[in-house]
């Protein structure tokens, strides 16, 4: 049944290690011989992965430029669907009912985003007789639609946010219905989900600015501007219930997940279960969640969402008729494979379980791994080639979701995730540790990650306590993320670590195989003076060798720092004073410059000889580029929109231009109050992270 | 005549070591009775005064410009301790203008010279002290060079000069010009048989250029370094031009658009410390092996990232340095002239600890053409390796030479038969890899089997033919209507390493994942290669020409 395994084990990215999810996989139960999936990336790949252990055929989809993707590699089979947009590629829908024909696919996965939520798709491929593994058109329909579902929700006794039923014509009405409902509101798209073309208003400016982002948020992502307007509840958790029904009326809920850590309304770290939650509440909400799924006679694998108060009143949001993203720690907890279930749903077999065989096992914690930059609005996309890239499978406990690959490129065109890093742990405590681990051997080089946002989250006492809400990113970093705050011991750990490090560098370069020319007159030296420079401070230090291990001498402390000290690994697995810590070196020059990822979070330091340092007082001060007049682009995008021409005079905080990248619009602002010298850029042009966009006087 | 002028230096030399002898202490009677003692007091207050150079007024002011002296130069340069000095007590012999004068004589004048060690291995080393007279060039100044150069071509280690000279000391006349002579002639007859460096850290202009431009390789320092024949007040009386010292000659300039310079570094001190890092890349001597470093990176490591990195499009751009880092030693590439001719990409590292050459089209630049400038650059690098012992690893992706007037006027045919030359006429181990296009008389040139490559590769993306399809197409099939499916014929037939592999052009259609692995292989192999070229007087390689203009 299984096929190639050996072929694509080595590039394949979904490692399943130990503790994920251990269905019994029934081969005598037929259902489908190959399975098309619309989508690309880590859930192409997740859905191959089942496919192949229920020993289904698998097609991939796929745009010119991801010809060479992992998940083309692991499909059975490839059809190109057009070129890199995806409104030419994953959405064009002639194409994909052309690559159904074209391979006789018997039934489409759509993972998530794209079409999966789609109800002229499932309708397509009902015409032709070909499985949606999903709900039907009329659940897709009714969920689909936040006004409707708001409806049907209520009727089925759900809770729900007070709010306005129903689509808001203008700007003027939606301040109008804002002061209606009282402030905030939530501005969000009828047809939207996952935080796009969703805003927050806590006055009129703010609504009528918001209801202009978000019809033009809604119109580019969804094709669909029609808005609506509710009651923002201030504060609160989102806790969405995972729900399974078959095409029999049977329903379950398979617990929830805890997904408040967000950012711009998108998810960042989920867990399952919540530190929140209590049994009764627990139930209250999976039978809500149940009698929801019933009420659309839905089937398949879904996700209603809640948003969750102080008091655990709970509010229902919105129902996800697909597979989540954060699915993985569900599977962690409940041992169930959800894609293998939907499967087996599409397919028309009843479900295997009752609600009381579904369990709470274990604890699990999911890590979006982002090419994003984390110090720009807590993650603004990037680009570019994994120049270097390792997984942490070494670890127990770990499992990866990744659509990617060393060589990969992480391009414009489509979603910034590297990965889903899940951990597993029999309780909260182990798999947060497991993740600081995980999150410590992760080696991503070549585009910028958001590892050291994940890997200060985690340890956070406000989220190791679970004090925890869809604010806590800008309540607990309000001017921003800054990245990990050293202790005193920590900046010792990390000082001590490059300084023995550079001497090991030092030593090394002495090392000349077989050259006789080599003076054997010089002494090795055992000893080094060193200066270190870190953050703006300058620390003297000390340090002897003996063997590999190194004793640093810091302000009066002394470190022993052992290590292999293998120069050619990008992991740097060192032991401080007796403690485990593994480090990255991302880089490491000549003129004493190194940068050690410590913690998550990347240090510059330089270490120089003692002379060297004395010396660099005279070397002149290099004058940086004066960056208040002129604009350059935060990510790599598309302009959307300039609103200025040279010449115009510019306030400060004027809106001059707007970007679009992963479709999320981005208003660029003025930052001082100028007269506009020249504007480089034009509406629809493509531009890079760092681009020079507009010059002010 | 030379044994009579040797004499009067002698004179001149010893004339002014007695004198300023006295220097700081005229009240002291003029005596030598006190003997050793004396003697022993002149010597300590010599190498004092040595040490000071021009005086802490003088050290002051180059501390104010951003720039060290001459001694902390060497130190930063050399192991600690390892420095050890010639010629502390020369002095310069020149009596007129009011030179002779005692406050006028420097012991060890303007230069500090010597040999040491980078990282256990000798080198000799001469650095200009700008305190003293500038660092103006005496005849005293060039016989100090002219020493430690004589001694390192005799024991066979590189030289690396430090230069950072006002130039000529015009008081000395056609003293200074022979001095400069006698050290071009020494740079010329070093040339191949020790590596030669020069880190230009201050002025270096007039005469003094040509220099560090017969050495190996030119380094500068930015904001405080600049070559140039002549200053901006000549250029101005000359041509008329207004133009800047940093414009005319800075370290921008050479590495960007004159090729003067192969690379520039911050400050001294960044540069200084990347001397030694790239010190450690080099040969000893043309008698020493490419040396072979300890090294922790797997000489088996797969590359999985270059199964995808050649884009399926045969027109579309790659970064040629990505190939390089991920297949040499721990991701560690000192490129040389970087800013320059970027279309060829140029520089050291090492395969399994071995120090080799890499040679690679840069398909991002120009679509990795050969064109002028790319050629020279290319063919200057060959040659040192070749001339050190240095493995020559060729990254091929050419899709012919750039067509125009302004390559043809500016003499292409001359410039690239270099590159072509210089490949021919390398015996070290040549190994190349055609990772995609290999076009034209291009292929012949890059380091093909036909130049009597070692062992050459393709990628399984490569394409060896006269021309791309479309090209070939219109002339094969003229006049004819279905250029489509000629095309497509075409491609079929040569758009793929078949018809080099079936020929026996390439050895090998290699997996490019297993690149490293195959390339550290073959380096073991070749390390006994012998080959020689037949004998000659020297060979004739079409130098002339002027260069056409830097490709920014």
């Amino acid at each position: 049944y299984l096929i190639d395994h050996a072929a694509f084990r080595s590039r394949c990215c979904i490692i399943v290690s130990r503790a994920q999810y251990s269905t019994v996989y029934d081969h005598n139960e037929k259902t489908f011989d190959k399975i098309l999936i619309a989508n690309r990336g880590e859930i192409a790949c997740r859905v191959m992965k089942t496919c192949k252990k229920m020993g289904i055929k698998t097609v991939a989809v796929h745009s010119d430029v991801d010809a060479n993707a992992v998940h083309v590699k692991m499909a059975d089979e490839a059809v190109c669907v057009g070129p890199a947009p995806t409104s030419k590629s994953y959405l064009n829908m002639d194409a994909i009912m052309n690559a159904i024909r074209q391979t006789g696919a018997q039934a489409v996965h759509p993972g998530y985003g794209f079409l999966s939520e789609n109800k002229e798709f499932a309708k397509r491929l009902a015409a032709e007789g070909v499985s949606f593994i999903g709900p039907d058109t009329h659940a897709i329909q009714a969920m689909g639609d936040k006004i409707e579902s708001k409806l049907i929700a209520k009727a089925a006794k759900v809770n729900t946010i007070p709010g306005f039923d129903g689509v808001v014509k203008d700007a003027d009405e939606a301040v109008r219905i804002a002061n209606e409902i009282g402030y905030p509101v939530m501005i969000k798209a009828s047809a939207g989900g996952g935080g796009k073309g969703m805003r927050i208003a806590w006055n009129d400016e703010e609504t009528r600015e918001g209801f202009r982002f978000s019809s033009q948020e809604a119109a580019s992502s969804f094709g669909d501007d029609r808005l609506l307007i509710e009651k923002f509840i201030d504060n609160p958790r989102h806790i969405e219930i995972q729900v399974l029904a078959d095409k029999h009326g049977n329903a379950l809920w398979l617990n929830e997940r805890e997904c408040s850590i967000q950012r711009r309304n998108q998810k960042v770290v989920e867990e399952a279960p919540s530190t929140f939650l209590d049994p009764e509440t627990r139930r209250a909400m999976g039978e809500q969640a149940v009698s929801l799924a019933k009420a659309v006679n839905y089937s398949s694998a879904g996700t209603v969402e809640f948003l969750v108060d102080s008091r655990k009143n709970f509010y229902f949001l919105e129902m996800n008729t697909r597979l989540q993203v954060e699915h993985p720690i569900t599977e962690c907890i409940t041992g169930l494979d959800l894609v293998q279930q939907m499967i087996r749903i599409a397919k028309g077999f009843p479900l295997q379980h009752t609600q009381a065989e579904i369990p709470i096992n274990g604890w699990a914690i999911e890590s979006r791994v982002y090419a994003e930059d984390p110090y720009k609005s807590f993650g603004l996309p990037s680009i570019g080639r994994l120049s270097q890239y390792q997984e942490p499978l070494n670890l127990h406990n770990v499992r990866v979701d990744s659509g990617i690959e060393e060589g990969s490129d992480i391009s414009i065109y489509y979603d910034p995730m590297i990965s889903k890093l899940v951990t597993y742990g029999a309780t909260r405590a182990e798999a947060l540790k497991k993740m600081e681990d995980a999150l410590d051997n992760y080696v991503i080089r070549g585009v910028t990650h958001n590892i050291p946002l994940l890997r200060e989250i985690i340890v956070h006492p406000r989220f190791i306590s679970g004090d925890i809400s869809t604010k806590f990113l800008p309540e607990v970093y309000p001017e921003g993320f800054k990245g990990h705050q050293l202790t005193a011991t920590g900046r010792k750990e990390l000082l001590a670590t490059a300084a023995s490090l550079f001497v090991a560098a030092q030593l090394r370069a002495q090392k000349f195989l077989g050259d006789l020319r080599v003076s054997n007159t010089q002494q090795e030296r055992r000893s080094w003076e060193l200066c270190v420079e870190l953050e703006k401070g300058v620390h003297m230090l000390g340090v002897s060798r003996s063997g590999a291990t190194y004793t640093v001498e810091i302000d009066g402390d002394k470190l022993e720092v052992s290590s292999d000290w293998n120069l050619a690994s990008p992991l740097l697995t060192v032991t401080l004073n007796g403690i485990h810590r593994t480090l990255q070196c991302l880089s490491r020059n000549a003129a004493g410059e190194i940068s050690l990822q410590y913690l998550g979070t990347t240090f510059k330091l330089r270490v120089l000889s003692k002379l060297a340092a004395a010396l660099s007082v005279h070397m002149p001060e290099k004058v940086p580029e004066d960056t208040s007049s002129i604009l350059r682009s935060p990510m790599p995008g598309t302009v959307v929109a300039v609103s200025v021409k040279a010449g115009d005079t510019v306030a400060e905080g004027q809106e001059i231009c707007v970007i679009e990248a992963m479709k999320m619009q981005n208003s660029m602002t003025a930052a001082k109050t100028a007269k506009v010298r020249s504007v480089h850029c034009k509406p629809g042009e493509t531009v890079g992270e760092g681009d020079l966009l507009v010059e002010l006087e | 005549m030379a044994a009579l002028a040797a004499v009067r230096r002698c004179r001149v030399l010893l004339h002014g070591a007695v004198k300023s002898s006295f220097r700081g202490s005229p009240s002291q009677p003029r005596s030598y009775s006190a003997g050793r003692l004396s003697v022993q007091e002149r010597i300590e207050r010599k190498r004092q005064a040595a040490l000071v150079g021009g005086g802490q007024k003088r050290i002051d002011a180059q501390h104010g410009r951003g720039k060290l002296t001459a001694r902390e130069r060497v130190a930063l340069l050399l192991d600690p301790d390892s420095f050890v000095e010639y010629d502390a007590f020369v002095e310069h012999r020149c009596s007129d203008f009011g030179m002779e004068a005692d406050h006028n004589k420097f012991p060890g004048d303007s230069v500090v010279t010597g040999q040491g060690r980078i990282n256990g291995r000798l080198v000799y080393v001469f650095s200009q002290d700008f305190t003293v007279f500038g660092g103006s060039l005496s005849g005293a100044h060039a016989q100090k060079i002219c020493k430690i150069m004589d001694q390192a071509m005799l024991v066979g280690a590189p030289v690396i000069g430090l230069n950072d000279s006002g130039g000529a000391r015009i008081q000395e006349g056609v003293e200074s010009l022979a001095g400069y002579a006698d050290i071009f002639l020494r740079n010329v007859m070093a040339s191949g048989v020790v590596p030669q460096i020069s880190l230009i850290m201050g002025p270096c202009a007039g005469g003094a250029v040509y220099s560090p431009a017969l050495t190996d390789f030119t380094f500068m320092v930015k904001d405080t370094s600049y070559l140039f024949i002549t200053g901006p007040d000549v250029v101005k009386s000359v041509t008329n031009e207004d133009v800047t010292q940093e414009e005319l000659g800075g370290a921008k300039t050479h590495t960007a658009v004159s090729g003067v310079a192969h690379k520039a570094f911050e400050n001294d001190i960044d540069a200084l410390l990347n001397l030694r890092e790239f010190f450690n890349f080099l040969p000893l001597s043309n008698k020493d092996p490419s040396p072979v470093t300890e090294c922790h990176d797997p000489s088996d490591r797969l590359v999985p990232g270059l199964d995808t990195l050649v884009p399926l499009e045969s027109t579309k751009a790659y970064d040629m340095l990505d190939v390089i880092h991920s297949i040499v030693d721990e991701r560690d590439f000192f490129e040389i002239m970087p800013n320059y001719a970027k279309n060829i990409v140029v520089g050291f590292a090492r395969m399994n600890g071995r120090t080799v050459g890499i040679v690679g089209n840069q398909p991002k630049v120009a679509s990795g053409c050969l064109d002028i400038n790319s050629s020279v650059k290319g063919a200057r690098f060959v040659r040192f390796c070749d001339a050190f012992n240095v493995p020559i690893i060729t990254f091929v992706d050419v899709p012919g030479f750039l067509p125009g007037t302004a390559q043809e006027y500016g003499g292409i045919i001359r410039h690239g038969a270099k590159l072509l030359y210089a490949f021919a006429e390398a015996t070290v181990p040549k190994i190349t890899i055609i990772t995609r296009k290999a076009y034209g008389g291009a292929y012949d040139v890059m380091s093909s089997k036909h130049l009597r490559g070692d062992v050459n590769y393709a990628w399984p993306s490569a394409e060896v033919a006269v021309m791309g399809a479309k090209g070939a197409v219109q002339i094969i099939f003229r006049g004819k209507n279905n250029q489509a499916d000629a095309e497509a014929e075409y491609v079929e037939k040569f758009a793929n390493p078949f018809p080099a592999a079936v020929r026996g052009f390439v050895d090998d259609i290699v997996v490019p994942s297993t690149t490293r692995r195959r390339i550290c292989r073959d380096l073991e192999v070749l390390a006994t290669k012998k080959q020689t070229n037949p004998w000659k007087k020297h060979a004739n390689v079409p130098l002339a020409g002027k260069k056409g203009r830097g490709r920014r």
